[in-house]
């Protein structure tokens, strides 16, 4: 029998202190009956003799301290899942919010999960194409990767994470693709932006949406995230699927965490976020990937805005630390008008080189690449040269070099947001810009690639 | 009898009626006897830190002690396996609990029913004592593990056995001088929080060849010493690290994986299995212990990972090996430690550290070193111990990069702007440092001649030197260089891009044996003395810098193991022959 307290003694922001409890455990899920009779939940965060301390999911409004009845209920958290969710929206505690009716659960799992044992993963090295080049042939991205996008306010994040979620697809696996989207602490029209872009490409009824909007108590976005991950898993590992997690934005989840930490007054970290903010994202950001003997995977792209643009800051930083690569945004690019404005150097995907070659993309994917990269580098210190220094004091080499760089921007990273290029077009593209320079400069390729793939010059041909 | 929970608060449990355990004394918490270790004591409460999830855990819950501090188990069976923090094998709780790691599993770290063939090398009658070894087992093709007495008995071997046994089989009994018989398992258990004991230590003066130019020509380290990576992410810290598993001469690798990526960790149990030892020609992972506590693990665990591991790699060193311990990273331990800190309510010192966070990581540092191992054989054995930082944002002027750049004596700083150029390893050559070179001279100048030291410093001048002219090419142009310094800046050029860029990534450039650096280096400093001269006597600069052998110097990480010597050799031939041309062709114009 389940016991009812009506023992609330302290409501402090999004804390709850109950006394004389009674088997009361930690990470247990309670509930709240208001005494309007509506309900809210809590979970236990620590439990000390016969106080516990409670951490509400929901608002503390119209909580009465007399009145309000406390129930614990013997269970953490649990998200009731089932194939139906998809093509629906639920709010950011898993209630249906689209007027369509409750889910038939086929199983509750605890939204925590667990840790995935390191000796069952199975390493990502399937090759997803996106269509962008950026993407593709440098910061490739596999199945079952964690790979972030690293923006700033302002920047077009979501056209980018629509275009990815849109255009990507396993070139080798027949296999159903799901995309499971989750807003937590987003506005509005930022929200409809995706439900409007996921309905005009059709893939909505693919799709399954958890939104926590900037209106809704911070606190719920604790949970947010980890709904999403739960239904992911259920549809990744119990029905096949391969799922893209979409979660916008981390920045107002750690926000969120860090006003619970406040509040118990606990030692802050770096910039006031607690000191265990890396393990909390880490628990997140390591549900992605894939498992022996299990045909389903979880690719995550989380997005967060940097703020002030500092890469440096605790949450870009530590999500850095856990994620597989980054792709970052660049808002000199933005204001030039390239259009995804993605900033190629300082972007990385970690597990590249699993993922490309010879049977996969093609044998001259990995040295185009990093030919690639180090000419825009050398591109980028040539044309910073050039504006101190003017154009006379640059040598011949480095004139082309700067010329690489001009025309690497517009042609490879300014693709547009509806242009769908094949892993083929993009390499040769790499192939036709890198034929700006001299042959003697492409040291990082193959010389029998040059020979196959580099095209002709035309005084050459002459 | 036992105590009950009377406070939970995430992995810290405070318990009370704890009057009969000890302090360190390793606990089980609750029905699911989550494993658990006391970390203070007052009267009868004992506060724990708890090695799993804790949720469901509540006042009232029992909680026994197990009478004996956090231990881990030796003998036969540790290569090839991966374990937990507190280790558990991995693969094993896989057959138990599917993919994820359920609570509350209790599995022996080695295997309690597996055979081992068991070789007595000494024979009855024999006097031995702690450190001697008994007999061996062929752990792997390429090891075999000596069963040592334990450390604190000697006495006369009054029965030994041979043929086949489970590490709990008696395999010898011992009688002490007091008269006491004792049974010698190959099984021992160590205490992880205590190192091992040995009977001299020693200044390391071999250096640990790792094949990574950089490394090894550059920055060394030697056995027995201690090296950190600071870098912030993407710089290529892990790369570095695996790279050091993989290619160091050192005979056993126990790789901690501590708070970092689970992926990686499976990359490792991917492809060790698959890479071959360039010395032995067998696969990896033979000689290589994981231990892996993921970013998703539970934090406590963290903490003791490291001592497991480190314990681990001691228990090899004492049979006398070359033993490598490498910590990714120390920054995830040090954070747990701040958690559990913090939950203690402990007064925090800098950024919210225990103020007992270096003493902590110096004592794990110090348990590296060359050592002369207890026995009377005289053998001797090196730990090596190598820790990644991951410092926020990249700035090692927080408090984890400090206390460990206090400590050891190589420092291998990584370099985001390196990385974004895609010059790898992005281990910066300016601020880099390694205090073994003295120690290591002796070793250079009978290896590899007196040239290869001068050949460093001489590389590392030019390095220093472009820094400074690169300076004054940002403010008025290249074009104003004289001649002698525009090649100085093509040799240092040639110094980055042909000898420190390794590429981890393809076959034979990934490994480089010192005498092919060596060869590698001294090209590139015999076409900078030969150039020079040529442009002194008023060569074509143009000319010069662009003669062919260039371009090969540039791919010569790319030839073949058994062509290198050849094709270097006909390399410096032509070198030294189109400089000639070059000038005479200058004289000519």
């Amino acid at each position: 029998m389940i016991k009812e307290y009506k023992t609330i003694r302290e409501i402090d922001g999004p804390l709850m202190v109950v006394t004389n409890v009674e088997g009361v455990t930690y990470d247990e899920l309670a509930e709240i009956e208001l005494p309007s009779g509506a309900r809210r939940r809590c979970r236990v965060l620590e439990v000390d003799g016969d106080k516990a301390v409670v951490q509400l999911f929901e608002s503390s409004m119209g909580i009465n301290l007399a009145e309000s009845k406390v129930r614990f209920l013997g269970h953490s958290l649990q998200l009731g899942v089932s194939e139906d969710m998809l093509g629906r929206v639920f709010d950011g505690m898993g209630n249906p919010i689209d007027g369509g009716p409750e889910i038939l659960a086929d199983a509750y799992m605890d939204i925590n999960g667990l840790p995935m044992n390191p000796a069952a993963r199975d390493y990502p090295s399937e090759f997803i194409q996106t269509g962008i080049s950026t993407i593709d042939g440098l910061n490739t991205l596999v199945r079952g990767q964690k790979l972030p996008i690293f923006s700033g306010s302002g920047l077009p994040h979501a056209p980018l994470a629509a275009q990815i979620a849109r255009q990507a697809k396993v070139l080798s696996a027949e296999t159903s693709f799901a995309v499971v989207f989750a807003a937590v602490g987003i506005t509005f029209e930022e929200s409809e932006y995706f439900v409007q872009e996921f309905k005009r490409t059709g893939a909505i009824d693919r799709t399954v949406l958890f939104i926590n909007l900037a209106d809704n108590p911070a606190v719920e976005r604790i949970a947010t995230p980890r709904m999403a991950l739960t239904a992911a898993e259920y549809l990744a590992f119990e029905k096949d699927m391969q799922v893209l997690v979409i979660i916008t934005d981390m920045t107002y989840y750690a926000e969120a965490l860090r006003e619970i930490s406040a509040a118990r007054k606990e030692v802050p970290g770096r910039r006031g976020y607690p000191g265990y903010l890396y393990t909390d994202l880490a628990t997140m950001y390591e549900r992605a990937g894939r498992r022996k003997g299990k045909k389903g995977s979880i690719t995550m792209i989380p997005i967060l805005t940097m703020p002030e643009d500092d890469i440096t800051h605790p949450i870009p930083d530590l999500t850095g630390y856990i994620t597989e690569g980054q792709i970052i945004l660049s808002r000199d690019l933005h204001r030039r008008g390239v259009v995804p404005p993605i900033d190629v150097l300082p972007s990385l995907s970690r597990l590249k080189d699993k993922g490309i070659g010879e049977g996969k993309t093609r044998e001259d994917h990995a040295g185009t690449m990093n030919q690639l990269f180090a000419a825009y580098a050398a591109g980028k210190d040539a044309r910073e040269l050039m504006t101190i220094l003017g154009e006379s004091a640059l040598s011949d080499t480095d004139k082309l070099y700067a010329k690489f760089a001009d025309e690497f921007e517009k042609e490879y990273v300014g693709q547009g947001q509806e242009t769908n290029r094949d892993i083929e077009e993009t390499l040769n593209l790499g192939w036709k810009l890198l034929s700006i320079l001299p042959e003697s400069e492409l040291k990082r390729v193959k010389p029998e690639h040059i020979a196959k793939y580099l095209p002709k010059r035309k005084e050459e041909e002459k | 009898m036992g105590g009950k929970v009377i406070k939970v608060s995430g992995p810290l449990v405070v318990a009370v009626g704890m009057s009969d355990a000890n302090m360190a004394d390793v606990v089980k918490v609750g029905e699911q006897r989550l494993t658990g270790e006391i970390l203070s004591m007052s009267g009868d409460r004992a506060a724990i830190q708890v090695y799993e999830e804790t949720s469901g855990i509540g006042p009232g819950a029992e909680v026994f002690t197990t009478g004996n501090p956090l231990s881990v188990e030796l003998g036969p069976g540790l290569l090839g396996n991966i374990f937990d923090g507190i280790q558990r094998p991995l693969e094993e709780i896989r057959g138990i609990a599917g993919e994820t790691i359920s609570r509350g599993i209790e599995l022996p770290a080695l295997s309690r029913t597996k055979r081992w063939a068991f070789e007595p090398v000494v024979a009855v009658g024999t006097r031995v004592e702690g450190g001697d070894i008994i007999g061996t087992v062929q752990e792997t093709s390429v090891f075999k593990h000596k069963i040592m007495v334990p450390p604190s008995l000697s006495g006369t071997i009054t029965e030994i056995k041979q043929g086949e046994f489970t590490v709990e089989d008696v395999v010898a009994v011992l009688k002490t001088d007091s008269g006491e018989s004792v049974d010698i398992k190959m099984l021992q258990r160590w205490p992880v929080r205590v190192g091992r004991p040995y009977k001299k230590k020693f200044v390391p003066d071999r250096p640990l060849q790792s094949g990574q130019r950089v490394i090894d020509t550059f920055f060394p380290l030697a056995k027995g010493g201690t090296a950190a990576v600071p870098g912030p992410f993407g710089s290529g810290k892990t790369v570095v690290q695996h790279a050091l598993a993989k290619w160091s001469d050192v005979d056993i690798v126990v790789y901690i994986g501590c708070g970092e990526r689970g992926n990686e960790k499976t990359d490792v149990l991917m492809e060790f299995p698959e890479l071959k030892d360039p010395r032995t020609g067998e696969p990896l992972m033979k000689r290589t212990v994981l231990i892996a506590n993921t970013s998703d693990m539970p934090v406590a665990a963290r903490e003791a990972s490291i001592y497991t591991g480190i314990t681990i790699a001691e228990y090899f060193r004492d049979m006398g090996h070359d033993v490598a311990v490498i910590a990714d990273s120390t920054s995830r331990w040090a954070e747990a430690l701040r958690e559990m800190s913090g939950r203690l309510e402990e007064m925090p010192g800098e950024e919210g550290y225990p103020a007992y966070l270096g003493s902590r990581l110096a004592q794990f540092y110090e348990r590296a070193g060359c050592i002369e191992c207890l026995g009377s054989d005289g053998r001797q054995g090196s730990l090596t111990a190598i820790g990644a930082v991951s410092p926020p944002g990249g700035d090692t002027s927080e408090p984890v990069s400090q206390a460990t750049l206090r400590i050891v004596k190589v420092f291998w700083g990584l370099d985001a702007k390196l990385a974004y150029a895609r010059h790898f390893p992005a281990i910066n050559w300016l601020n880099s440092y390694s205090l073994y070179l003295v120690n290591l001279r002796d070793w250079y100048n009978s290896a590899l001649g007196e040239q290869f030291l001068k050949n460093r410093t001489a590389a590392m001048n030019f390095l220093q030197q472009e820094a400074e002219l690169q300076e004054i090419v940002k403010l008025v142009g290249q074009d104003s260089l004289s001649p002698q310094d525009r090649l100085t800046l093509e040799t240092a050029r040639m110094i980055r891009e042909d000898f420190l860029q390794q590429n981890a990534f393809v076959d034979i450039d990934n490994f480089s044996t010192y005498d092919r650096q060596a060869r590698m280096l001294d090209m590139i400093l015999q076409y900078d003395k030969l150039a020079r001269e040529a442009l002194k006597e008023g060569a074509d600069m143009k000319a010069v810098f662009g003669i062919e052998a260039r371009t090969r110097i540039a791919r010569a990480k790319s030839v073949p193991e058994d062509e290198y010597i050849e094709v270097y050799d006909r390399i410096l031939a032509d070198m030294a022959e189109q400089i000639a041309n070059a000038k005479a062709g200058g004289e000519e114009l």
